[in-house]
């Protein structure tokens, strides 16, 4: 019964590294409608990029953040300028496939500067810590805190879209890009910010990825496959929402692991086909979806 | 002085060519309604000035500044903001939030959010209600709010009445005077062809995107009007 | 000022036509170069005819996403579920039910279009983007969902066994002639029947939706049900295609026959031959090939070219090369379209 227990909660911590992968996809969806196909390999692009700083300054992990996070910035607001801006339209198919193509690329250019080898970042002894309530009960503490960084977060995008003008800026963008330009709003601008914002999150996402759990090149698309299901589970319009979703995929996944270590992933995909069948809009949609 | 001078000016939608050689003055102070019948390329005409819509003109000129190249979201800081068709509020927001996303462009003048609440109280009432639960009328107070929190020295009205119950109608046009009295220039594109002679200064009617007539009020009889109207 | 005098109406004979003077000269050209393919076992060389072989398969599933993306209006990327569904379906059949592996590839159809209400049940309760990583999740699904069949090989997979391979033909060159001439059969059929299908009233109603769903709609068009037989169809022929894929490959496994990059590739050929067309995906298809061919050894430069082709083109022609071409020559070698030519002649009619 405890181990039980035990599931479920290592379940509920994974959920919150789930719903890191997904912020970032929520973001851009909910500002611009874009699909991008190429997310869960940036994820681990950034986690690539940690450890060429790792390796070329020596910090640690955490402390390359300082440096992943604004090149991600940069990268993600070039990104979306430079492309994605030209995709943006009522078609579906341009962005979908252009970011298709981004991912071959990166994938590959990733397999060609550093093999296929697998990769891990490495933290010491902080990785193995934990807390022991009982024999079969017991928590680790960077788990702990990969959730409360996403609670944090996720809990700061939130403020910042509903309560700073940048925020409403974002909102008004998604509703009406014309009548938003009135207002004097740059939409290409906006539109890179927000791609710009989701990469920061991104980057948190692929360093605690890359801690948590090996990765290599072409790691990306089971990323993007779990940051979707997380967004589509929670329901459009809702960073809470994502959080849920992430948690329920990564309890299934461990409940099936339970079962048997074949039925992980089996699990997540089934939970995820149910609830849409289920509940097409999500567990918590908080806009109207169009 | 000339706030707005437009010479030849036409627009178009991809391929279809909705304005033709357009000529347009509007002195600084001036009401300016635009009247007309559907189609005739009022709002048009008016989203040109806002930098939406693609034009060729031999000039177009705010404050002597030529915007035919001005992208839409330059022209607020320019200090033309407009009231668009249909209201147009943004769903996502609160009553309040439309209001000082207004703001958006900073610039400074007059008028405040409390200055737009003292205009129209009701929408104290509403602030925290999303922008389209508001009935027509007082969706129009935050459209025209939201305008005036740019502290534009242009504001343009895109059909000002339509959709609305002619009682509200009135009372949005009871306003109008204490914006003019502020010195702030206006061109009103307006079905009610009542109304546009009530409120301006002078008058210009389109017909099939051209300019048919344009006078003062008093100086129109209703049978040229008419002919301007249908084009006869 | 208007005149005010009324003109004498004038006849107008119209008269709606679909063939074009490049389409029949197409035809023609089409039917020799028919005939020069089917001739090929006799003079060409076994491995050109492999790759002959790969070349019609990828070139009738490049079809058939086409019809699903380009006319259907449905962007599925899990196009690869019915891909194994139909390898699978012809190791089940000639292993368990002993049938004849030609006969698999009709009955491999049938059974991905009786899966496909099942998924269909789900997936199209999504809509564009979402729709698209469904489809996705729903093949990846079938992929884990296959690896527990343990009498299906599980994970590793299985071989085709001998005594199958031989009931196609016993010597290894009839074999591989017969396996050549079905692949040929395959995308030529995929071909007409997408062809026959967009001149029919149904393929109609479908440019109508994907042109403007509101609209179509309006005019009686019934979107879901129509999206709903393209996608059935799409399963049909894809699964079909599979099961012919997995004859010619004689070794099935799940990471293999649900591999993602049966889809990316085909999207690759489609978005660069020009989607919405049928000459598109013909096209794409031999770009594809001429691109692989020579530059496939270079492993991962060769794919990232192939993303950036992908981007560009995307980016500069969404219409592809096929797209492209149609509007600098105004050529059409299918034509599906209806051309309405009008003449205005005094006679009177009664």
């Amino acid at each position: 019964m405890v181990e039980w227990i035990n599931t479920i909660l290592q379940g509920i911590l994974t959920g919150g590294l789930y719903a890191l992968y997904a912020a970032g996809l929520a973001i851009i969806f909910g500002v611009m409608r874009l699909v991008n196909i190429t997310h869960g390999d940036l994820i681990v692009l950034a986690a690539f990029v940690a450890i060429v700083i790792i390796e070329a300054t020596g910090i640690g992990p955490f402390f390359s953040l300082l440096a992943v996070l604004p090149i991600m910035f940069i990268f993600g607001y070039i990104l979306q300028r430079g492309i994605l801006n030209y995709t943006l339209g009522d078609d579906l198919l341009p962005p979908l496939l252009v970011t298709f193509g981004l991912s071959i690329v990166i994938q590959n250019v990733l397999l060609e500067i550093f093999s296929a080898d697998s990769q891990r970042l490495k933290i010491g002894k902080l990785e193995v810590l934990a807390v022991s309530f009982s024999e079969n009960l017991s928590v680790g503490v960077f788990p702990v805190i990969i959730f409360l960084v996403a609670i944090f977060l996720i809990a700061g995008v939130q403020l910042l879209f509903s309560r700073t003008k940048l925020g409403w800026a974002f909102r008004a963008t998604s509703d009406d890009a014309d009548t938003a330009q009135l207002m004097g709003i740059n939409h290409h601008h906006i539109f890179a910010l927000a791609m710009a914002l989701a990469m920061v999150l991104v980057g948190v996402a692929g360093v605690f990825q890359g801690i948590s759990s090996s990765f290599d090149p072409s790691a990306g698309p089971v990323r993007l496959l779990y940051a979707f299901e997380a967004v589509i589970m929670g329901g459009l319009g809702s960073l809470w929402g994502t959080l849920a979703g992430g948690v329920i995929l990564a309890v299934a996944q461990n409940i099936g692991a339970k079962i048997d270590p074949g039925w992980q992933m089996l699990a997540g995909h089934v939970a995820f086909l149910v609830v849409l069948v289920v509940r097409p809009n999500g567990l918590f949609p908080r806009t109207r979806d169009d | 002085m000339t706030l707005l001078d437009v010479q030849n000016l036409s627009s178009f939608y991809g391929d279809f060519q909705a304005l033709f050689d357009i000529d347009f003055s509007l002195t600084q102070g001036e009401t300016v309604a635009i009247i007309g019948s559907n189609g005739a390329g009022k709002s048009t005409f008016l989203r040109s000035i806002a930098g939406l819509v693609t034009l060729s003109a031999d000039r177009f000129h705010y404050r002597d500044q030529p915007i035919t190249d001005q992208s839409a979201y330059n022209i607020v800081s320019l200090g033309i903001a407009m009231v668009p068709e249909g209201r147009r509020l943004f769903p996502s927001l609160t009553v309040e939030q439309n209001l000082l996303i207004g703001g958006y462009a900073g610039r400074s003048g007059a008028w405040t959010l409390s200055r737009v609440y003292d205009m129209f109280p009701i929408l104290l009432e509403r602030s925290d209600v999303p922008g389209t639960a508001l009935s027509g009328g007082e969706q129009q107070m935050v459209a025209i709010g939201r305008a005036l929190i740019a502290n534009p020295d242009l504001l343009l009205f895109d059909e000002l009445s339509l959709g609305l119950a002619p009682i509200i109608i009135k009372d949005i046009y009871d306003i109008l005077p204490s914006i003019q009295a502020e010195g702030i220039s206006m061109i009103v594109v307006e079905q009610d062809i009542k109304q546009a002679l009530n409120v301006a200064d002078r008058v210009y009617c389109f017909q099939e995107g051209r300019v048919s007539l344009e006078g003062r009020p008093d100086e129109l009889t209703e049978k040229r009007i008419a002919a301007a109207y249908f084009g006869r | 000022m208007t005149d005010s005098k009324l003109h004498p109406v004038t006849q107008t004979s119209h008269k709606v036509e679909r063939s074009t003077r490049t389409s029949r000269v197409a035809g023609f050209l089409g039917v020799i170069l028919l005939i020069i393919l089917i001739s090929f076992p006799y003079w060409g060389g076994r491995a050109d005819m492999r790759l002959m072989v790969e070349i019609f398969y990828i070139m009738a599933l490049a079809q058939m996403w086409n019809l699903l993306a380009g006319y259907g209006g449905l962007v599925s990327v899990g196009q690869q579920a019915f891909v194994g569904l139909g390898g699978y379906s012809l190791f089940i059949l000639t292993i368990f039910l002993g049938i004849g592996p030609i006969w698999t590839i009709p009955l491999a159809g049938l059974i991905g279009a009786i899966v496909s209400l099942p998924v269909a049940f789900v997936v199209f309760r999504l809509r564009g983007h979402y729709f698209a990583i469904g489809t996705w999740v729903v093949a990846e699904v079938f992929m884990l969902g296959f690896a527990k069949v343990l009498p299906l090989g599980g994970g590793s997979g299985m071989s085709l066994p001998i005594s199958v391979i031989k009931s196609i033909a016993s010597s290894r060159a009839v074999r591989e002639a017969t396996v050549y001439w079905l692949a040929l059969t395959v995308v030529v059929a995929v071909i007409a029947i997408v062809y026959i299908l967009l001149r029919s009233r149904h393929g109609l109603a479908l440019t109508a939706i994907r042109d403007t769903e509101e609209a179509s709609q309006s005019l009686g068009v019934n979107n879901f049900r129509a999206k709903l037989l393209v996608y059935i169809f799409a399963a049909f022929g894809t699964a079909a295609i599979g099961a012919l894929i997995y004859i010619t490959k004689l070794r099935i496994s799940p990471s293999a026959a649900f591999d993602l990059n049966w889809t990316t590739t085909v999207i690759f050929i489609v978005v660069i031959g020009g989607i919405g067309t049928i000459e598109g995906p013909i096209i794409g298809t031999i770009v594809y090939f001429l691109l692989r061919e020579p530059l496939a050894q270079f492993g991962s430069w060769y794919l990232i070219l192939l993303g950036a082709i992908a981007i560009i083109v995307m980016l500069k022609s969404p219409q592809g090369i096929w797209g492209w071409t149609v509007k600098r020559f105004d050529l059409r070698f299918f034509p599906v379209q209806r051309r309405l030519l009008t003449k205005i002649s005094e006679r009177q009619e009664r």
